[in-house]
């Protein structure tokens, strides 16, 4: 825990006056608030990922594991083109989920931040949107089989409409399921980030683009999606990363049509092949941090925080 | 902008759409959760009843839903406690500056980027090399927290930027000792976030799945015992179940929502 109550008296001396005395503790004040944040993000995100990276050079024996110091893994890994197109197809899932969410992250909050007038509405209506982030992601996929099944309700409107004359398979466990899957569970990570830049946008900086004779398209294009631009790339991180790594959503909703690397790693952690699954961690913990650095890149998100 | 256009209206009916597409697969399971006993897991409804209710109460039931209904409110609790301190500390911390802060910072973000599958890979590799026993208050523990503080760090980030300091200043030149300040003028304040960094907390953790598991260790927490019905349960009971968990979730949004607000308007009028 942090020594925040302890810590905060220690403070007394950062003031001088009075309480002099403590003042030897203040420098180390920050250092005791913060540490239990380092331990716990020390002992499970940094070691965890150094573990990973250590393993995946060592090599396994009836299902044991052996520590050495041998390359087996990474060829293995990426000798395959079991391994590439599953990086491939892992990679357009993300691409096209992006483009999904990004347009309807960015019309709803679009509509939320410019449309809304009365800022309680616009609360309410922002809390609708986020509040699924609170419930469980598994529930939310279990919840398309009433409408995607054999017998669904899309199915049956289908077939009412005449679009059809008999149910189709391929709406449920099958690629399109996925990708729906996808953009259900994740568009609101693209409608919070996007709707806290743009509320922060000046709205006299519209007006005088108005003045100046800019229509709604040129509104748009000059002013709100450039000053918007900081919460895209907080929303394309989560969303590009959430899918990159994703195998729950693959494993539930593909029927074993579609790959991921995730889904990949989680079969040979199944048949207790660890050291390959390990080289396969560091191959796409590199891939998805290449993605973030090339989105940073792009655009500087620390003012944002 | 312009309020009534054509636009407008256009740019409206999608979010309805938009809104329509969130909730209703949930509204639908909810609906076909009152199935009749002959009833599927598709429309029609073949009577209303709380059979599948019950039936998720009843000792044959397959898996263990008390038993990791159970872990999983302890293991959300201890998230939420523990999410809600540390973030605290490390927000009080970050106002100023100290060696390692930026480091700190970024591994904490690291937590939000990392794919959860290989901290879930990771911890359960750790506590394997080390020779531990994976559990659900130890790895589980961790994994929950690597998931739950970045987003607990970034809102008392926003708070503390918005926080007034002169308010502190005016406490201390009243002769208030820099505890008293925190105590009486600082946590009053923050309350209301506090809260919600809880609700964040306990929330997220409750209904984590893939940072759970592979560091779970033997006994399953609820999201772990769901899914495995998935593969092998096809009765409406995992609607029941579903909507159970839902409502729960969404009872406990409501109810931190109400006490916030109701903290807000006290601060209001006692200012």
């Amino acid at each position: 825990m942090p020594a925040a109550p302890q810590g905060a008296a220690a403070t007394a001396g950062g003031r001088g006056r009075m309480r002099a005395p403590r003042s030897a503790l203040a420098p180390l004040l920050p250092y005791l608030q913060s540490i239990a944040l380092w331990l716990v993000m020390g002992i499970f995100l940094l070691i965890p990922i150094a573990t990973i990276v250590i393993v995946s050079f060592w090599d396994d024996q009836d299902y044991a594991l052996v520590p050495a110091f041998i390359f087996d893994n990474y060829r293995d890994a990426l000798g395959s083109w079991v391994t590439w197109s599953t990086y491939l197809q892992t990679i357009e899932h993300a691409v096209i989920v992006w483009v999904f969410t990004l347009s309807i992250g960015f019309t709803v909050a679009y509509f939320l931040s410019f449309h809304v007038r009365s800022s309680l509405w616009q609360m309410v209506l922002f809390q609708i949107c986020a509040i699924p982030f609170l419930t469980s992601n598994i529930i939310r996929m279990i919840s398309w089989i009433p409408f995607l099944g054999r017998n669904g309700l899309a199915n049956q409107a289908l077939m009412d409409m005449g679009i059809t004359d008999h149910p189709l398979e391929f709406l449920l466990y099958s690629p399109f399921a996925v990708i729906l899957a996808y953009v259900h569970l994740y568009a609101l990570f693209m409608v919070v980030p996007i709707f806290n830049t743009m509320m922060r946008i000046e709205r006299s900086l519209i007006e005088a683009a108005r003045d100046a004779g800019a229509g709604p398209i040129a509104v748009l294009r000059h002013v709100v999606i450039p000053l918007s631009l900081p919460g895209i790339s907080i929303g394309t991180i989560f969303v590009v990363t959430l899918v990159m790594g994703d195998f729950i959503t693959v494993q539930m909703m593909s029927g074993g049509q579609s790959a991921s690397v995730g889904l990949m790693m989680k079969n040979e952690i199944g048949l207790l092949q660890y050291p390959e699954a390990a080289a396969h961690a560091v191959v796409l913990l590199l891939t998805v941090l290449m993605m973030v650095w090339a989105i940073l890149r792009v655009v500087d998100i620390r003012k944002e925080l | 902008m312009e309020k009534s256009g054509p636009r407008h209206w256009l740019l409206a009916a999608f979010f309805a759409l938009f809104v329509l597409f969130l909730y209703g697969p949930t509204v639908t399971i909810f609906i076909l959760s009152f199935q009749g006993p002959d009833g599927g897991l598709t429309f029609p409804m073949r009577g209303v009843s709380l059979h599948w209710f019950a039936n998720l109460f009843e000792p044959q039931m397959v898996g263990d839903f008390a038993g990791s209904f159970q872990r999983s409110i302890a293991l959300a609790l201890l998230v939420m406690g523990l999410t809600v301190l540390i973030a605290l500390g490390a927000g009080l911390a970050f106002r100023r500056k100290f060696f390692g802060a930026t480091v700190l910072f970024y591994l904490t973000i690291a937590g939000l980027i990392v794919p959860s599958i290989l901290i879930s890979l990771g911890i359960g590799l750790m506590f394997n090399v080390v020779g531990f026993q994976p559990d659900w208050y130890t790895s589980a523990l961790g994994a929950h927290l690597t998931w739950t503080l970045p987003f607990g760090v970034l809102i008392m980030f926003a708070v503390f930027n918005r926080f007034d300091r002169r308010l502190e200043e005016a406490a201390r030149d009243l002769g208030a000792s820099p505890w008293q300040s925190l105590r009486f003028v600082v946590l009053p304040l923050i309350a209301p976030s506090l809260v919600g960094v809880g609700l964040f907390g306990f929330s997220l953790s409750y209904d984590e799945f893939a940072r759970t598991i592979l560091a779970s260790g033997v006994d399953n927490t609820l999201p772990l015992e769901i899914a495995a019905m998935t593969t092998n349960v096809t009765t409406p009971v995992l609607y029941a179940l579903g909507s159970l968990t839902t409502m729960f979730s969404l009872g406990l949004v409501v109810a931190v929502t109400l006490v916030v607000l109701a903290m807000r308007r006290r601060q209001r009028s006692a200012a």
